[in-house]
C-alpha cells in the first residue's frame, strides 16, 4: 500500500513512504492526505472569530437579489454565449438619506458561476460547516408543463429567489457571515475573482474533491456522525422520491382541471338550442372555463414548496460532506496512531533483539548476519526521533480532530434547529396552499351551481 | 283491479278532435285556474294539471338530499308537492325500493318492491305493495307503447350490461338500476294519460302479473296507428315537428359529448388518485426517520389520505348517479324520435290516401271515403298528443337537468369541503406545536 505524500509544506501530516507489510486490515485504496488548510490558516480568513449566534452580517446590512438580466459575451472557448446575470443590492440596515427616505442601495451584477465559485471557496475554507446549497443549476423534477429551459423566465425568476435565499442564509450564519471573501462578493464587482483565487483555495478544492470520492475504512468513527450520515442519506432518498411523485401528481391534477374546459364549450353549444335553460347553462360554462384555468396559478405556487424541499435535498449533500471530512480526519488519526505504535514496536524489537514484526530488513539480517552494535544504536536513535515526531503528529491530529468535532457539531445542532423550523413552516405553507385550492374549487362550483339553479 | 272504461284517455275515442278536451291544451280551452280546482268524478280533466303547470318529476334516490339543498317547500318526499306552486297534491304515488335476490333452480334474479299510494277510484285499495322484477317493467313498457303509441313512454335502463365485466348482483349495479326503475315508474305515474292505462294498474296491483293475459285495451287510435302501413312518403312536415326533430338531434349530440367528457374526467381522476396515494405514503415513510417532524409529516400523510377518500367518493357518485341519468336521457331522446317518426308515418298515410281519394273524385265523383277522414283524425290526434307531451317533456327535462347538474356541483363542493377540513385541522395542529416550541425556547 502506498500513500502519496502531501504537497502541503505547512501541514504537519507529511509522511514518508511506508510499506504496510503486516496490514491485516489494509483494504484501503490510495488516499490523498488531508490537504485542506489548517485551522490556523482558516482563522486568518475570519475577521472576527468570536461570533455569537444572531450577531451576523444580516443585522448590519440588507441584502437582496433584485433582478435578473441577459448578457451575451465570449466564453472560455471564445464562443458567443447568452447567460443570465443577477443584480445584488446591498444597503446598510436602517440607512436613511437626508430627505428621510431609505438610501439608494449599492448594486453589482453576478452570474451563477460566480455564486458557484463563492460556494466552493466556502466549502474548502470551512470544512466543518454545513454550507448552504445553491438553487439547482438545471431544472429537475419538472412536470410536463414546466419548462426545463434555463432561459425560461419562470425558471430564472425562481432561481433569483433561490440565489437571494442563499445569500441570506450565508449572511445569517454565525461563522460564514464574517468571511471577507463573502463580504467582497457582495460589494466588489471587479477584482473579486482575483481575490478568491489569491487565497489559493483552488488546489485545495481539487484535492478535496478527490478525497470525497476516495474509499477508506474508519475503525472508530464518532457514532453521532455515523448516525447523521445515515440520516442524511435517508433524507436525500425520501425527498427525491417526494419531488418525483409530486411532479407526477401535478401532471395528473393539471389534466383533471383542464378537461373541465370542455364542459364550458359544450354547455355553450347546448345553451344555443335552449330557451329558458340557455342563460344558466351559458354562465355555468364560463365558470367551468374559470375552473380549468385556475390550475395554472395553483401549480405555479406549489413550485415554491418544491423549491423549499429541494433546498434541503441539496443540504443533505453538504451534511454528508461534513461527515465525510470527519471520517477523513478520524482515519488519519487512526493511521497516525497505528504508525506510531508500529514504530514503537520496531524500537522495542531492535532493543530486545526479538523479531515480532516480519520485515524484509529483518529477514535479510537474519540471512546475511546481524548488524553491528553501532548500526543498531544509530537505528534506534533514528527511530526515537521518528517516534517523537510521530507523537507530536498524533497529538496535533487529535487536537485537530477534537476541534473539528466540536465546531462541526456546533453547526450541526444549529442546522438541525433550522431544518426543523424551516420544514415545519414549509409544511404549514403547503397546507395553506391546499386550503386555498379547496376554497377556489368551492367558489367556482358554488357559482356554477347558482347558474344551474337558474336554469 | 278495476277494468272499467278507461278514464282520462281523453285524447282518443270516438269523439271528433274538436270535442275532446285535452288535459294540457291550455291554448285551446279556457281551463280552470290554479289551486282551487276540485277533483270531480264527472270531469274528465286531469287534476292538478288543468292550468298546465308542470308536475314535479322525481330524481334519483338521492333526491331528498338534493331537494333540501334546493330549499324547496319543506317536504323531502320528492313527489308530495308541486314545487311550481299550484299547491295541488297528486293522487298517485309510486316508489321502487328494497331490492332482494331470489335464487331458484332455474335462475337467480332480483326483485324490487313497488309501493303504491293512491286515492283514485280506478284502484280498489288505497295502498298496494307488490314485488316486480326487471322483466315485469319491460312488459309494462311494451304494453304502454303498444296501447298508447301517440304518447311518449319513458325509457327503461338498459336490459343487458354490455361494457366491461359488471356484476349484475353488485350493490352498485342494483342500486343504479333501481333508481332508474323508480324514475321510470314515477314518470309514468305522473303522465296524465299513461297513468290511467290499465296495464299500469295491473302492474301496480296484481299479486302475480299474468303477462300473457292480453288486456284488450288498445284504443282505437292505438290500433289504427299500429296498423299504419309503411311506404307512404311524407310531403310536408309541419315546422314545429321539424324543429322538434332538429332539437332532439342536437340535444342528443350534446348529451353524448357531456357523457364523454364526464368519462374522461373520471379517468383522469382515477390516475390522479393513484399518484396521490403513493404521494401520501412517501410522507409516512419520511415521518419514520424524523423526530420533531414526525407528527407534522404524519399529519400531511393523513390529509392526503382523507383527500383520496373524498375524491373516491366524488368519482363513485359521478359514475353511479350522474352518468346513468345522462345515458337514460339519451335513450329517452331516441324514444321521442321514434314517436316523431311514427307521427310522420301517420301523416304520410293520410296524405297518400287523401291524394288518391281526390284523384278518384276528380275522375268519377266518388266521394272521399270515411277512412280518409279517420286518417285526418288520427293525424290531428297524434299531433295534439305529441305537442302536449313535448311540452311536458321539456319541462321535466329542465327539472331533471337542473337536479343533475346541481347534484354534480354539490358533489364537487362536498369533495373540496372534506379536503379543506382535513388541511385546516392540520394547520391548527402544526401551529400549536410552533407556539409550544416558542414558549419552551423562551423558558
Amino acid at each position: 500500500m502506498r500513500i502519496a505524500s502531501s504537497a502541503d509544506s505547512s501541514s504537519n501530516n507529511s509522511r514518508s513512504q511506508m510499506i504496510m507489510a503486516d496490514s491485516g486490515s489494509s483494504d484501503e485504496v490510495a488516499v490523498i492526505c488531508n490537504t485542506d488548510i489548517t485551522s490556523t490558516e482558516s482563522e486568518n480568513n475570519l475577521i472576527n472569530t468570536m461570533v455569537e449566534r444572531g450577531t451576523a452580517l444580516l443585522k448590519k446590512m440588507e441584502i437582496s437579489v433584485a433582478e435578473a438580466d441577459k448578457r451575451t459575451g465570449k466564453n472560455t472557448v471564445n464562443m458567443q454565449e447568452t447567460y443570465t446575470v443577477y443584480l445584488i443590492e446591498t444597503r446598510p440596515a436602517e440607512s436613511v438619506s437626508e430627505e428621510g427616505t431609505p438610501a439608494a442601495p449599492d448594486t453589482l451584477w453576478r452570474r451563477y458561476s460566480e455564486f458557484e465559485l463563492l460556494r466552493t471557496y466556502l466549502l474548502v475554507t470551512y470544512p466543518y460547516i454545513i454550507v448552504p446549497p445553491l438553487p439547482e443549476k438545471r431544472a429537475e423534477f419538472v412536470w410536463h408543463k414546466l419548462s426545463a429551459d434555463n432561459l425560461d423566465p419562470d425558471f430564472v425568476e425562481r432561481r433569483r429567489v433561490g440565489l437571494e435565499n442563499f445569500l441570506l442564509r450565508l449572511a445569517s450564519h454565525p461563522v460564514l457571515s464574517n468571511d471577507n471573501i463573502f463580504f467582497l462578493f457582495l460589494t466588489e464587482e471587479k477584482g473579486w475573482r482575483e481575490a478568491v483565487l489569491e487565497t489559493g483555495f483552488q488546489d485545495k478544492a481539487d484535492s478535496r474533491l478527490k478525497s470525497l470520492s476516495a474509499m477508506f475504512r474508519v475503525k472508530n468513527p464518532d457514532k453521532r456522525f455515523t448516525a447523521l450520515k445515515h440520516y442524511s442519506e435517508d433524507l436525500s432518498t425520501v425527498i427525491s422520491q417526494l419531488l418525483r411523485i409530486r411532479a407526477r401528481v401535478a401532471d395528473r391534477l393539471y389534466g383533471v382541471y383542464k378537461v373541465h374546459a370542455n364542459y364550458g364549450r359544450v354547455f355553450s353549444e347546448w345553451s344555443a338550442i335552449e330557451k329558458e335553460m340557455g342563460d344558466g347553462l351559458q354562465s355555468a360554462g364560463h365558470h367551468m372555463d374559470t375552473y380549468a384555468a385556475s390550475i395554472d396559478d395553483i401549480l405555479e405556487e406549489e413550485e415554491h414548496y418544491a423549491d423549499q424541499l429541494k433546498e434541503y435535498l441539496f443540504y443533505t449533500e453538504a451534511v454528508r460532506s461534513v461527515c465525510r471530512k470527519h471520517e477523513l480526519i478520524q482515519y488519519e488519526l487512526e493511521m497516525a496512531a497505528q504508525d506510531l505504535s508500529y514504530k514503537k514496536q520496531q524500537k522495542e524489537e531492535l532493543e530486545t533483539g526479538t523479531v515480532r514484526i516480519f520485515s524484509l530488513k529483518g529477514m535479510t539480517s537474519k540471512l546475511f548476519g546481524q548488524e553491528t552494535q553501532e548500526q543498531r544504536e544509530s537505528k534506534v536513535a533514528a527511530l526515537e526521533q521518528s517516534i517523537q515526531e510521530g507523537e507530536d503528529a498524533l497529538k496535533e491530529k487529535n487536537a485537530e480532530s477534537q476541534e473539528f468535532v466540536e465546531k462541526a457539531w456546533n453547526d450541526i445542532e444549529r442546522f438541525n434547529e433550522q431544518k426543523e423550523k424551516d420544514l415545519r413552516e414549509a409544511l404549514i405553507s403547503y397546507a395553506i396552499m391546499q386550503i386555498s385550492m379547496c376554497k377556489k374549487g368551492i367558489q367556482v362550483w358554488s357559482n356554477a351551481k347558482e347558474c344551474f339553479n337558474k336554469m | 283491479m278495476s277494468v272499467g272504461a278507461p278514464r282520462g284517455l281523453a285524447s282518443s275515442g270516438q269523439k271528433l278532435i274538436t270535442e275532446i278536451l285535452h288535459p294540457l291544451s291550455a291554448a285551446e280551452e279556457p281551463l280552470s285556474p290554479g289551486p282551487d280546482v276540485t277533483i270531480s268524478a264527472e270531469k274528465d280533466k286531469e287534476p292538478g294539471l288543468t292550468n298546465g303547470t308542470p308536475v314535479e318529476i322525481s330524481s334519483p334516490a338521492s333526491a331528498s338530499v338534493l331537494l333540501s339543498r334546493l330549499q324547496l317547500d319543506g317536504d323531502p318526499e320528492a313527489d308530495a308537492h308541486d314545487p311550481f306552486g299550484s299547491g295541488e297534491p297528486r293522487d298517485l304515488f309510486v316508489t321502487v325500493d328494497d331490492p332482494k335476490k331470489h335464487v331458484s333452480t332455474m335462475e337467480t334474479y332480483i326483485t324490487y318492491r313497488v309501493s303504491t299510494k293512491t286515492t283514485r277510484i280506478e284502484f280498489d285499495l288505497p295502498e298496494y305493495s307488490v314485488r316486480r322484477r326487471y322483466q315485469d317493467f319491460d312488459w309494462l313498457r311494451i304494453k304502454l307503447e303498444d296501447s298508447q303509441p301517440t304518447h311518449l313512454v319513458p325509457p327503461l335502463p338498459e336490459k343487458f350490461v354490455m361494457k366491461g365485466v359488471v356484476d349484475r348482483f353488485s350493490e352498485e349495479f342494483v342500486d343504479t338500476r333501481m333508481k332508474a326503475l323508480d324514475k321510470f315508474l314515477k314518470r309514468v305515474a305522473d303522465h296524465p294519460v299513461l297513468s290511467f292505462n290499465p296495464h299500469l294498474n295491473a302492474f301496480l296491483t296484481a299479486k302475480d302479473l299474468n303477462k300473457r293475459q292480453g288486456l284488450a285495451l288498445l284504443t282505437k287510435v292505438g290500433e289504427s296507428v299500429k296498423n299504419v302501413a309503411g311506404g307512404y312518403k311524407l310531403r310536408a312536415r309541419p315546422a314545429e315537428f321539424c324543429a322538434m326533430g332538429e332539437y332532439l338531434d342536437t340535444f342528443s349530440q350534446k348529451l353524448g359529448t357531456i357523457d364523454r367528457i364526464a368519462q374522461r374526467i373520471l379517468r383522469e381522476q382515477s390516475e390522479y388518485l393513484t399518484e396521490l396515494r403513493e404521494y401520501g405514503a412517501v410522507y409516512s415513510t419520511w415521518a419514520g426517520s424524523e423526530e420533531q417532524l414526525q407528527r407534522p409529516l404524519e399529519g400531511v400523510a393523513g390529509c392526503v389520505t382523507t383527500s383520496c377518500g373524498a375524491l373516491e367518493d366524488l368519482s363513485d357518485n359521478m359514475s353511479q348517479d350522474f352518468l346513468p341519468v345522462l345515458r337514460e336521457y339519451i335513450l329517452y331522446i331516441e324514444s321521442m324520435k321514434n314517436v316523431l317518426r311514427k307521427r310522420d308515418q301517420v301523416q304520410a298515410e293520410y296524405e297518400g290516401r287523401l291524394e288518391a281519394a281526390v284523384l278518384r273524385k276528380q275522375e268519377d265523383r266518388t266521394p272521399i271515403p270515411v277512412e280518409v277522414e279517420k286518417c285526418q283524425d288520427k293525424v290531428e290526434c297524434f299531433n295534439a298528443d305529441l305537442k302536449a307531451d313535448w311540452e311536458r317533456w321539456q319541462r321535466n327535462k329542465r327539472q331533471d337537468f337542473k337536479h343533475l347538474l346541481t347534484g354534480m356541483a354539490d358533489k364537487n363542493i362536498s369533495y373540496y369541503e372534506k379536503s379543506q377540513a382535513a388541511w385546516e385541522s392540520l394547520i391548527t395542529l402544526l401551529q400549536e406545536k410552533q407556539t409550544e416550541d416558542k414558549t419552551s425556547e423562551t423558558n
